[in-house]
């Protein structure tokens, strides 16, 4: 059931509970049990909202940077990722095989933000060695979610 | 002039209902829960495969029963969800659709006179596949308080000696009914000992919700009179490719191919090269697309039951059949009115046959969000219905 309560979720986390408990024939006690289970556990970690940025007139730069570091004593990846999963504008921090160590995403408002975090915050810190910075220009597809217009349906009203 | 018309063509009726078909086609505004099609797009990876077939210019004819490849996958996928083995080489025919493969079954074992035994309400081509094939078509009206099961004693009931094949057509569009193990024991028993054939209709195989599709084929000595009929449209989406096969007994078989070729000479090649690949990598988004519309179908069932709208609960397909016969009105009356009233199709149970009478076809190929519109106006239509008559 677990597994099934997750799916959904994954792709709508705005569903209620009462339709979620129809959809997955089961009861919704039993449902919100499981998700306050879930996230105790920390199996989920949050409900969050896909959104086009691009659509609300907003301004705002995504950029992806990778990130060559040397690992610390002890400490391996982790001590260097926290210093840099802990700004709020640091998006993603993964640790990454090939040919170099981290890749992070970051959100900022202007292309000088960006180079700011970059040459301010991001290539002084002592275990950084080298840092590249992409710059996304246009976003395709999200969370699994196509978010380029997809053209009407063609399937006729009526057929046997 | 002479008639240049066949009296056994211009005899068919033609469907009663697409009438109302032309009606709802040509309304732009309505919402519709009338179609027998997958709301989903065909997997990303078979259309993928279908654009690389053309790139590489496998533009040609294939061999009249399909490609070699193609028929061993679909053999093997039989044996995975079925347990019944079939020898690709003899056994199989790739048609253009589940409906070819009905339409060459019944030109390859009807001789003029053969019965035909179709239990409706059905499909709206075996009836005339029948009369066309020169067959006599025999309708078994199916119950709504057997949840549109075919059982032993309706069908022993319509059995007479000129009775060749039975059609059986489950998971059944539009009922939804599906024929379990159990309830397919008995008309195996009944097919041996009337020595009949039977055209099993498995279009929907994939569209089972309650434990695993079964086919009569499985049962002990029913694989020699069975023609299996399965395709790619329902559970794979693929529609619009035209793409179906045909299983059975190498003798049938044979003459079926025989058929084919000289009416069709060979299915589509780039839809036959885009189906290797669903058969062979697609099973996860098959099973994805059942997941969601089983989901569909728990949400319609429990709406019906909130709104007090008799409906048995149907385990397959995509389609449920609620029963509407306490408006004191024709299928076709109410579904006329729910299109003008509230601008929402659904398909009269007649369209399927006499025994559809009382019942209309609602199919949940539909994103969950447009069944919730549609709900919400169809509850509004019964509601005021309901205040009407009293």
């Amino acid at each position: 059931m677990r597994r099934e309560i997750l799916k959904y979720l994954e792709r709508n986390s705005k569903i209620n509970l009462q339709e979620l408990a129809v959809l997955l024939g089961s009861d919704e006690v039993m449902i919100a049990n499981e998700i306050a289970q879930m996230e105790k556990e920390k199996i989920i970690c949050g409900y969050h909202t896909l959104i086009d940025w691009e659509k609300t007139g907003e301004e705002q730069v995504v950029a992806l940077i990778e990130v060559k570091v040397t690992p610390q004593r002890n400490q391996g990846f982790d001590r260097i990722a926290e210093r840099i999963y802990n700004y709020p504008e640091v998006n993603a921090v993964y640790l990454i095989s090939g040919g170099y160590d981290f890749l992070i995403t970051l959100k900022a408002r202007t292309l000088k933000e960006v180079s700011e975090f970059v040459s301010g915050k991001l290539a002084p810190l002592d275990a950084v060695l080298s840092t590249a910075t992409h710059f996304v220009l246009k976003k395709y597809k999200d969370h699994g979610a196509v978010l380029v217009a997809k053209t009407e349906s063609e399937r006729m009203l009526v057929t046997p | 002039m002479r008639n240049p018309l066949a009296k056994k063509v211009v005899e068919i009726e033609p469907s009663g209902i697409r009438k109302f078909f032309d009606v709802v086609n040509e309304m732009k505004d309505a919402i519709s829960l009338g179609v027998g099609e997958p709301d989903f797009d065909t997997p990303w990876r078979i259309r993928e495969e279908g654009i690389y077939s053309l790139e590489k210019g496998r533009t040609f004819y294939t061999s009249n029963s399909g490609l070699k490849e193609l028929k061993e996958e679909i053999c093997n996928y039989i044996q995975r969800k079925t347990s019944v083995i079939y020898d690709p080489k003899s056994e199989v025919v790739v048609t253009v659709g589940g409906s070819e493969g009905i339409d060459i079954a019944m030109r390859a074992m009807l001789d003029p006179g053969d019965e035909v035994l179709i239990p409706q309400p059905s499909y709206v081509s075996y009836l005339p596949c029948a009369v066309l094939a020169g067959g006599v078509p025999v309708v078994i009206p199916l119950q709504n308080k057997n949840e549109f099961k075919l059982t032993r004693e309706e069908l022993e009931a319509a059995i007479t000696p000129r009775t060749k094949i039975l059609v059986l057509p489950f998971p059944n569009n539009p009922t939804g009914s599906i024929m379990t193990r159990e309830d397919l024991e008995p008309i195996a028993e009944v097919v041996k000992e009337h020595d009949l054939f039977v055209i099993s209709d498995e279009i929907y195989s994939e569209l089972s919700y309650q434990g695993e599709h079964v086919s009569i084929a499985e049962f002990p000595g029913l694989r020699e009179r069975t023609i299996m009929i399965n395709g790619f449209s329902k559970g794979f989406a693929m529609t619009g490719w035209r793409l179906g096969y045909a299983c059975g007994p190498a003798e049938i078989i044979e003459q079926m191919i025989k058929i084919h070729q000289f009416a069709i000479m060979c299915a589509p090649t780039n839809s036959q090269y885009a189906a290797i690949e669903g058969l062979r990598n697609c099973q996860p988004e098959v099973d994805e697309m059942r997941e969601a519309y089983n989901q569909r179908r728990r949400f319609l069932m429990h709406e019906f039951r909130r709104i007090g709208l008799k409906c048995f609960e149907p385990y397959g397909a995509f389609y449920v059949f609620p029963d509407v016969s306490e408006f004191g009105m024709t299928s076709e009356e109410f579904a006329t009115r729910f299109l003008e009233e509230e601008r929402v199709a659904v398909v009269p149970g007649t369209a399927f046959g006499a025994s559809g009478e009382g019942f209309i076809r609602i199919s949940y190929a539909y994103s969950l969000e447009d069944l919730k519109v549609a709900l919400g106006r169809l509850e509004r239509f019964i509601e005021r219905l309901r205040e009407q008559k009293r």
